[in-house]
């Protein structure tokens, strides 16, 4: 009896969740949209494309991690002054002490995580709140790496390290009508990898008698990831090809999903964020969980600091300024709740993308800087703003 | 008459559904000291927050006149301002604002915008010396111990110029020197003209300084008592608080009782904060598979802070004694230890302690036992679904899917997830603490069965609550616990009202 009335009645709260989603979504292709248009159709250029990605690399790995901070209740302030440091060691472990650029790598994530083990230890086991242990940790590190490039600046650096910011994969199946068809083959893996990964979890669905999305809107759902995709993939196949940190960025999203959604780290960490006590009381050991939750950020922040100094070229004392709040900004308006316990990877990278399209388009239209920061502050406010009214209108309270 | 202070005439209330308040009516003598008895959920502080106007006008059914006067409070400020003033059991007052600071507070001595603080200090000093504090009013609350700072709350009553004083079980984290001080102070104050309502558990006291006593239950006005009759005892006053009607209340049930499951010896915990204050003071009990054991105890006795500091040292300070279980020493030093070794505690407060209240059904079922779906830290989200869904279906959780946020789930539906994830996660020795607190009678009946069910299958269940009905219509054999002590170990035949009452109730000397 219960069977028949339970599909068509679980579909309201599976649409409002959707809607909440697909909202953020839907804001970034009006924005794309609204600049393709004031640009004169020239914000969706392949080197444009191109550029949106490798210019915003850093805003997206760090705001993966920072919207695990931010669902279990923390923040993280300090990550621009990491991402100096992480600079500054990778630049001074391959010019001065002549490592290799892989070595310099490996030496810089180690650095990221050991900065964010420092802080985990202050916020988890000394208790600490995260905003005065990342407040001080801005300074901490900003001077650090004042000290160790002594205000200089340090440049040339291999081509093979600055290939992870700034470099494409070769092209290894030449080209054909002046697009790279390597880009195209992956894109269109991608595509298929994607498709049979959400049929095969639609067929376990159904094979376990759980309830399943609509036919029709699955199809769409589909549909419209694989056009975009692909529309992606034949952008960059006319530009360089395939940047190499477009294939990191697609692996940390994938991971990160999978660790939020599927694990029982990501589990607890949202435990912790919706109720701290409960958490507790169901025997989470909220201590560690805190502790790693900031040597991730940690780590990722190096690679950040990685991905950032490989784009400039070199090492600068004044590298990552603002890049924290570039990442706090994006975790919120990718629909994270400022109380915690909400939030998702993908929200967090749209986040970033539209700050990313609200950069570069007001840079084609040549807005001044002052504006364009002004700009963003606003569209974060109204964003936030937007998601406290429709929770108001929910009557969640 | 001119005599009555305030009148309440018919007053209902009720909260989605459940009824608080059913029609109480009372009146209030000028300069009279009038005590209110009930057990927990009779209605008491329901009933003073519809005077004070902490539920505004229109949020109940009923009238209240105040010296003659028609009144509806829109907030506590229209209250305040005709002098009816209500001091809460959890005080509120400011820490780190001095004495003089927090009489004042939202009420401050100005002069053109500008504080007058030699006028402040001053007027705070008198009020001080009419409460008997002899404390300079520069001295912040925090450095002030519980009995001193109920005393400013007094001080702050008086200068709002109170006519009708309301408090709400002001001796219950009192030490009995202070207590009396306290009641002297009452006293005082009815002699100076203030009426005072006093709502209090300690029948002593009552006895002692209360003028009439309105006894509550079940949100109805039972009867009031002239407490300077003969015929006003004790145990009169117990009678009328706890009489009810039993029957039909439980689902019946044979037990059997097996072996000694779980047993605690000499268990003592301090206070987390004021670390020299005894909250659980050598408490020795034990359980038997198959058996239910009930703890009864008033509000403030000690039973939650027993429980949770044996739930792998939730509270508490400084806590000593050993727990048993199958007859070997187990170690409890974390909630994670606790749950490996069979323990599980549903809180008292659910929303604080037991629930992620935005999270779904599935992520709150699975919560305490989320190693049962996994494999290499890795969630097996599909049978994590079904495991809820079936929970769903079993206790019966009213909600259209397990995607539901349990936030927006009824209180006797919350709880009922609540039991889900601790019974999911396969205990031996449930502690639930007052079970069916805030539920509607239906879903009591449900949570009833649900823990006769588990005694069935032979767990060692502990039920702590503070109403009598329960515990004796649940348990078979019930422990009694007073200030902290366990004062009492009676069998089910033997457990009546009164004397669990008693023994609750029960101080020190």
């Amino acid at each position: 009896m219960s069977q028949t009335t339970a599909p068509s009645r679980r579909k309201l709260p599976k649409l409002s969740i959707n809607l909440r989603q697909y909202g953020i979504l839907a804001a970034l292709v009006v924005i794309i949209i609204l600049f393709q248009i004031l640009t004169q159709g020239r914000l969706l250029l392949p080197g444009n494309v191109n550029n949106l990605i490798q210019q915003n690399a850093y805003v997206i790995i760090l705001a993966i991690g920072m919207v695990i901070v931010i669902i279990a209740g923390h923040i993280d302030l300090s990550v621009g002054s990491v991402v100096a440091l992480v600079g500054a060691v990778a630049a001074i472990s391959m010019q001065t002490w002549g490592l290799p650029w892989w070595v310099a790598i490996i030496l810089s994530l180690a650095t990221g995580a050991a900065v964010g083990a420092w802080q985990g230890f202050w916020v988890a086991f000394v208790g600490i709140p995260a905003f005065i242990v990342t407040l001080a940790g801005m300074l901490i590190f900003r001077g650090l790496t004042l000290v160790l490039l002594t205000g200089g600046t340090i440049a040339g650096l291999p081509r093979e390290f600055t290939a992870v910011g700034a470099g494409w994969l070769p092209p290894a199946f030449g080209e054909l009508g002046g697009r790279d068809l390597l880009t195209l083959a992956i894109g269109a893996a991608a595509s298929v990898g994607f498709v049979v990964q959400q049929l095969r979890a639609r067929a376990a669905l159904r094979r376990l008698e759980l309830p399943r999305e609509v036919g029709g809107s699955f199809i769409a759902r589909m549909v419209i990831v694989v056009v975009a995709i692909m529309a992606l993939s034949w952008a960059l196949a006319g530009y360089s090809g395939m940047p190499i940190i477009l294939i990191i960025l697609a692996g940390l999203i994938l991971l990160y999903t999978f660790v939020l959604n599927q694990t029982v780290f990501g589990r607890h960490v949202y435990a912790m964020g919706g109720n701290l006590f409960a958490a507790q009381m169901s025997g989470v050991k909220t201590r560690w969980v805190n502790f790693f939750i900031f040597v991730n950020m940690g780590l990722l922040a190096g690679l950040a600091g990685v991905v950032s100094t490989a784009r400039a070229g070199g090492a600068v004392a004044g590298a990552g300024q603002n890049f924290e709040l570039d990442a706090i900004a994006a975790v919120f308006i990718g629909g994270a709740a400022v109380q915690g316990g909400v939030g998702t990877v993908v929200g967090a990278v749209v986040g970033g993308l539209v700050m990313g399209v609200l950069n570069m388009g007001l840079s084609i239209l040549s807005v001044d800087a002052a504006w364009q920061m002004a700009i963003k502050g606003l569209v974060l406010l109204l964003a936030v703003a937007f998601d406290v009214f429709n929770k108001r209108r929910g009557g969640s309270r | 008459m001119s005599n009555v202070i305030l009148r309440m005439v018919d007053i209902s209330k009720d909260f989605s559904g459940v009824k608080a308040l059913d029609g109480v009516s009372m009146e209030v003598e000028r300069g009279k000291v009038h005590a209110i008895c009930g057990e927990n959920g009779a209605g008491k502080s329901t009933l003073m927050k519809v005077l004070s106007g902490v539920y505004p006008a229109g949020s109940f059914d009923g009238s209240i006149e105040f010296e003659g006067e028609p009144v509806a409070f829109r907030s506590i400020n229209d209250s305040e301002h005709l002098g009816i003033v209500i001091i809460h059991q959890e005080l509120a007052l400011s820490p780190y604002l001095s004495v003089a600071e927090n009489i004042f507070l939202g009420n401050e001595i100005q002069n053109r915008g500008r504080i007058d603080w030699n006028r402040t200090n001053r007027e705070a000093q008198l009020l001080l010396a009419r409460v008997g504090l002899d404390e300079n009013p520069a001295t912040k609350i925090l450095e002030l111990g519980v009995g001193k700072q109920q005393l400013v709350e007094i001080a702050k009553a008086l200068s709002k110029r109170v006519k009708l004083l309301i408090l709400d079980e002001p001796t219950a984290a009192l030490n009995d020197e202070d207590s009396s001080h306290l009641l002297g102070l009452i006293e005082q104050l009815r002699s100076q003209g203030i009426t005072c309502i006093i709502i209090s558990h300690k029948l002593k006291e009552i006895l002692r300084i209360a003028d009439t006593v309105t006894i509550l239950r079940d949100g109805k006005t039972i009867e009031t008592l002239d407490s300077h009759s003969p015929d006003t005892t004790e145990r009169r006053i117990i009678r009328a608080m706890v009489g009810r009607d039993l029957n039909n209340m439980f689902p019946p049930r044979e037990p059997h009782i097996g072996e000694e499951m779980f047993r605690v010896e000499n268990w003592t915990v301090h206070h987390p904060v004021d670390v020299g204050r005894t909250v659980v003071d050598d408490a020795s009990f034990s359980v038997r598979a198959g058996e239910i054991v009930g703890f009864a105890g008033l509000m403030g006795a000690g039973r939650t802070e027993l429980a949770m500091s044996i739930f792998g040292r939730s509270y508490g300070t400084d806590i000593s004694g050993t727990a048993y279980k199958n007859g070997r020493q187990v170690n409890l030093r974390t909630v994670d230890e606790a749950i490996k070794n069979g323990l599980a505690y549903a809180t008292e407060d659910r929303k604080r302690y037991g629930l992620n209240l935005i999270g779904d059904i599935t992520v709150n079922v699975s919560a305490a036992a989320l190693s049962r779906l996994t494999k290499l830290g890795v969630i097996d989200r599909n049978r994590e679904y079904k495991v809820a869904d079936s929970y769903r279906h079993k206790m019966n959780i009213k909600a259209p899917t397990v995607a539901s946020i349990t936030g927006k789930l009824s209180g006797g539906n919350q709880q009922k997830v609540v039991l889900s994830k601790w019974i999911f996660s396969g205990p031996d020795i449930l502690i639930l603490d007052e079970p069916t607190r805030g539920i509607d009678v239906g879903a009591k009946y449900e949570i009833y069965g649900i823990i006769n069910e588990l005694a069935a299958q032979g767990k060692a269940v502990i039920v702590i609550s503070s109403e009598l009905p329960e515990i004796i219509g649940l348990a078979d054999r019930i422990y009694t616990i007073s200030e902290g002590r366990i004062t009492g170990e009676v069998a089910r035949e033997d457990a009546t009202q009164e004397t669990l009452m008693h023994y609750m109730t029960a101080g020190r000397n």
